[in-house]
């Protein structure tokens, strides 16, 4: 039997170890806000919080995370009113929405680590978020927004 | 207008109209796609239009019914039905916006709800070809105007007073001789025992009182939702007793199953059966392709599930599909004569005579519509019935396709919008959610079919793959007196008839015979080529290539003349006329001419404009250049100025894009604004990257790390974008896809500012690193 806290709750898993924890959040668990956009790492719309750090939920294992902490968008904060979130909506960023919750959770982790990054930062930091429908140049304002206070 | 306490109830109600049976689905009449209703009743008439539009003609039609699209709670909460489908435009706010601005509706005690597909009902719901403001901008105000006009006559029965004397303002209506008021709540119940006004009678909205229209900052209604993931996506849903499947497809368009072996799929964990999925013939318009369906109890096991199958496919005739010889093949076809598609004076002799003779060779190879969310969909179905959820563009069209293929009446069929992460033209096709119906039926159970991105990359409606070679001959002066423009390349048409050899009237006018240059001797050709691939829709379309063709080679012309690039184009745009090609069966965008001509003073004037906001000329450090490019399309008008930077390594930076536009009347520009943004990037990733190919008849690529796409690091420093305001009357027109196709010949006219590299073949790869 696999333990795991997930925004704040116990959850846990006595089937297959090797299951993405992207998988268990959406298929067993519920949580629908973390996505599936390529299964490989190489697009992080599966982006959620293990402890303090954005893991690609797609290639982690439940296994991996076993006792650990994890933060996914619903948890975020309460009232969705997580300072990247307010900056999100300010900002108008999303088009058809479906990288966001990566981005967000991408975002706000990288805002924990370094409360003031750079552009350049940003852009990095970033970078392995994909938004087919190209939000970029919203995304790079809204975190730096986010970082300056909404 | 409903009186409701539960704007959900609007799903259900009933409405008493005569329908007329008509044979109309597609713009692709004669390929054989038939079937469909049109209304009779309620759709648009001329005399009520300051214009007229195409979509009359769209399978359906227009309902403009206030009974059908609002609804009053007695709490005042106006439900407003948002009937097209949402993935990214802004589209599910803005038509429920334009109900709301004329009804006088308070847009923060708007409620909007998604229609599910039933086109009798709502009209035509294929969310593609950029036409929802377009074509729906006019119906939506009468719709709004016939609601305020019967929530005013509710009113002035109450108080006793000529209807004249009341006027609805922000939610209530007031008599301002008496100073009573009622709010839009308090008057739901007696409006809906109005009579609907008749469309001819109404009165809209003095524009110069709008609230909302045309102003600045409307946020998407999905705002909130979005970001804090309660959004609900087609991969989103979840039935009680869903079980998920994952499907192996044949690796060859066309290919079949010939054996396959389960044992090793059946031991993975949470897998539960394997079965096989039919599939149909090739070509088969959106029909499934196929193949072994693992069942499961999540999507990760049916994925596992799914590598674990052993299986063994018989290839068929597309196995010898080879991008490489292909591409031989049509650029020998681009040197031959081909169909002439329109033709004004001689090109043939004006070349020969010609001072000289400037001839470039465009390739755009096929590209993978990659949205976000891949295809996905669920399915329940039970006896004759079925119920869909699934991101779709054209639920109208599933809900067809789904009766058609469970053979049960479409009336069984209830096709729910989830919202689409993407489209790009991927989801106007319901092939994912054709699976999930077949598996629901014979597993009795709802079912999930996820599609994963590999699945996307290898069994796509591809862009189609062309070469486009353009001769363009000068005089002594530098004029160009001759055009000969050949484009092949395979016809969406090919998806529906095997026999599909030229392309469709609605392709060539895609940036091939509409083609605005004032010159007298012009030529255009389409030599024939055939599909080994399902061709289908992506954002834009063939004016991709055409632009890039086009608009490259008014650079390369700028260039053999020693012109500035602007000067050049504009030399060539000439006098502001209407241009009338000599083109039989001329498609305009499925508008009539008549309101939607091709105009070159709008074309010059999105030039002048963006050359003018964006700095045309102005000096830029070595390795960086700049360039332009226009065009016209989805009856939009747009320009695009880029700025680059190549380092000694060739490495590429893009520090600054300026775009204009002329959409005509427009509804909310913010949304215009990230539309056009978005396409910035759409172009760049598609002209440094964008490649699908093809080897023993299959896809080579397969996701992200060999398909790639533009990421926030590469993407542009900034991208100004600058709307046109519309004249009095002007139509409105398309605004999701124009912006792509004039970006990469704007880069790469920048390119050889920058470098004195002229790319003729995309994508740009690592050409500039040589
Ligand atoms: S789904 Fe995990 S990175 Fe793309
Ligand atoms: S908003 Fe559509 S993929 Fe990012």
């Amino acid at each position: 039997m696999i333990k795991v806290k997930i925004n704040g709750q116990e959850q846990s898993w006595d089937g297959d170890p090797d299951l993405p924890l992207l998988w268990f959040l959406r298929d067993e668990a519920g949580l629908t806000g973390t996505k599936f956009g390529c299964g490989q790492a190489l697009c992080g719309a599966c982006t959620v919080i293990v402890d303090k750090e954005a893991v690609r939920a797609c290639i982690t294992s439940i296994n991996d995370v076993a006792g650990r902490e994890i933060t996914t968008i619903e948890g975020l904060h309460p009232n969705g009113d997580h300072p990247v979130q307010k900056a999100w909506r300010q900002v108008n960023v999303p088009q058809c929405g479906f990288c966001q919750a990566g981005q967000i959770m991408q975002a706000a982790a990288l805002l924990m680590d370094n409360p003031k990054p750079s552009h350049d930062q940003i852009r990095e930091a970033m970078s392995g978020n994909i938004c087919r429908c190209g939000c970029y140049q919203r995304i790079e304002n809204a975190v730096h927004l986010a970082s300056t206070g909404v | 207008m409903n009186f409701i306490d539960n704007p959900k109830k609007l799903r259900g109600f009933e409405k008493n109209i005569k329908v007329e049976k008509v044979s109309r689905r597609s713009i692709l009449k004669g390929l054989g796609i038939t079937g469909g209703f049109v209304l009779a009743a309620p759709v648009m008439s001329r005399q009520a239009f300051a214009y007229e539009t195409g979509a009359g003609k769209m399978p359906h039609g227009v309902v403009v019914d206030p009974r059908v699209f609002v609804a009053v709670a007695p709490d005042g909460t106006v439900t407003i039905l948002a009937h097209r489908a949402e993935m990214g435009t802004g589209v599910r706010t803005s038509l429920p916006l334009i109900v709301a601005e004329e009804m006088e509706a308070d847009w923060a005690r708007v409620k909007v709800e998604q229609a599910h597909g039933d086109e009798v009902k709502f009209g035509n719901q294929d969310t593609d070809g950029s036409r929802s403001t377009r074509h729906y901008l006019m119906p939506m105000r009468q719709i709004g105007a016939s609601a305020r006009t019967m929530l005013e006559q509710a009113a002035a029965k109450r108080w006793g007073v000529p209807a004249t004397e009341v006027k609805a303002v922000n939610h209530e209506v007031v008599h301002s001789a008496t100073s009573r008021k009622l709010g839009f709540g308090e008057l739901a119940a007696d409006a809906a025992k109005e009579p609907v006004p008749s469309i001819e009678g109404l009165k809209l909205k003095d524009p110069k009182d709008f609230r909302y229209l045309g102003k600045g900052q409307i946020g998407i209604v999905d705002l909130h939702d979005i970001t804090t993931g309660k959004a609900r996506y087609g991969a989103d849903v979840r039935l009680p007793g869903m079980k998920y499947a994952v499907i192996a497809r044949p690796p060859v368009t066309g290919g079949k199953l010939v054996s396959f072996d389960p044992d090793a799929a059946l031991k993975v964990p949470g897998v539960e059966k394997v079965m096989q999925v039919r599939g149909w013939p090739w070509p088969s318009k959106f029909q499934p392709l196929g193949g072994v369906a693992v069942i499961a109890r999540n999507t990760g096991a049916a994925i596992k599930g799914r590598d674990a199958l052993k299986l063994t496919w018989d290839d068929g005739a597309n196995g010898k599909y080879d991008s490489v010889a292909y591409r031989k093949e049509l650029e020998e076809a681009s040197r031959k004569p081909g169909l002439v598609v329109r033709q004004e004076g001689d090109a043939e002799a004006a070349l020969k005579g010609a001072d000289k003779v400037v001839v470039g060779e465009y390739y755009l190879p096929h590209l993978a519509h990659v949205s976000m969310e891949p295809p996905v969909a669920v399915a329940d179905v039970k006896g004759d019935k079925a119920e869909i959820w699934a991101p779709v563009q054209s639920p109208g069209g599933t809900r067809e396709d789904v009766a058609k293929t469970l053979d049960i009446p479409e009336g069984n069929v209830t096709v729910n919008v989830t919202l689409l992460g993407g489209g790009f033209g991927r989801k106007s096709k319901c092939d994912f959610a054709l699976e999930a119906a077949l598996l629901s039926k014979e597993l009795g159970v709802p079912v999930k079919v996820q599609w994963t991105r590999e699945d996307d990359v290898r069994h796509d409606f591809l862009h189609t793959v062309s070469v486009e070679r353009i001769e363009a001959g000068l005089d002594k002066s530098g004029k160009v007196i001759a055009w000969r423009h050949r484009s092949v390349a395979p016809s969406i048409g090919s998806t529906f008839a095997a026999d599909a050899k030229h392309q469709a009237p609605f392709e060539l006018g895609m940036g091939l015979v509409d083609m605005p240059f004032e010159i007298a001797n012009i030529s255009c050709e389409n030599p024939e080529a055939a599909a080994f691939t399902r061709i289908g829709w992506f954002r834009s379309v063939s004016n991709i290539p055409r632009a890039f063709a086009v608009q490259s080679m008014v650079g390369e012309i700028a260039h053999a003349t020693g012109r500035d690039q602007k000067e050049t184009l504009l030399a060539l745009i000439g006098s502001p006329r209407i241009v009338k090609p000599a083109v039989k069966d001329m498609w305009n965008y499925g508008e009539p001419l008549d309101s939607y001509p091709i105009d070159t003073a709008r074309l010059r004037k999105v030039v002048e404009l963006v050359a003018e906001k964006g700095e045309w000329g102005r000096q830029v450090p070595k390795g960086h250049g700049l360039g332009i490019a226009v065009h016209r399309s989805f009856v939009s008008y747009i320009a695009t100025i880029v700025e680059v930077a190549v380092d000694d390594k060739g490495k590429l930076t893009v520090p600054r894009v300026d775009t204009a536009i002329d959409c005509g009347t427009y509804v909310n520009p913010e949304r215009i604004a990230s539309q056009i943004e978005g396409a910035a990037i759409m172009g760049l990733s598609l002209a440094k990257y964008g490649e699908i190919t093809f080897k023993d008849g299959k896809v080579q690529q397969k996701n992200f790390d060999d398909f790639q796409v533009l990421r926030i690091d590469e993407s542009p420093a900034v991208t100004n974008v600058y709307i046109v305001p519309p004249g009095p009357d002007t139509p409105p027109s398309g605004v999701g896809e124009p912006g792509v196709p004039p970006f990469a010949p704007a880069l790469m006219n920048a390119i050889f500012a920058a470098t004195g590299k002229r790319i003729r073949s995309l994508p740009l790869g690592k050409q500039l690193e040589a």
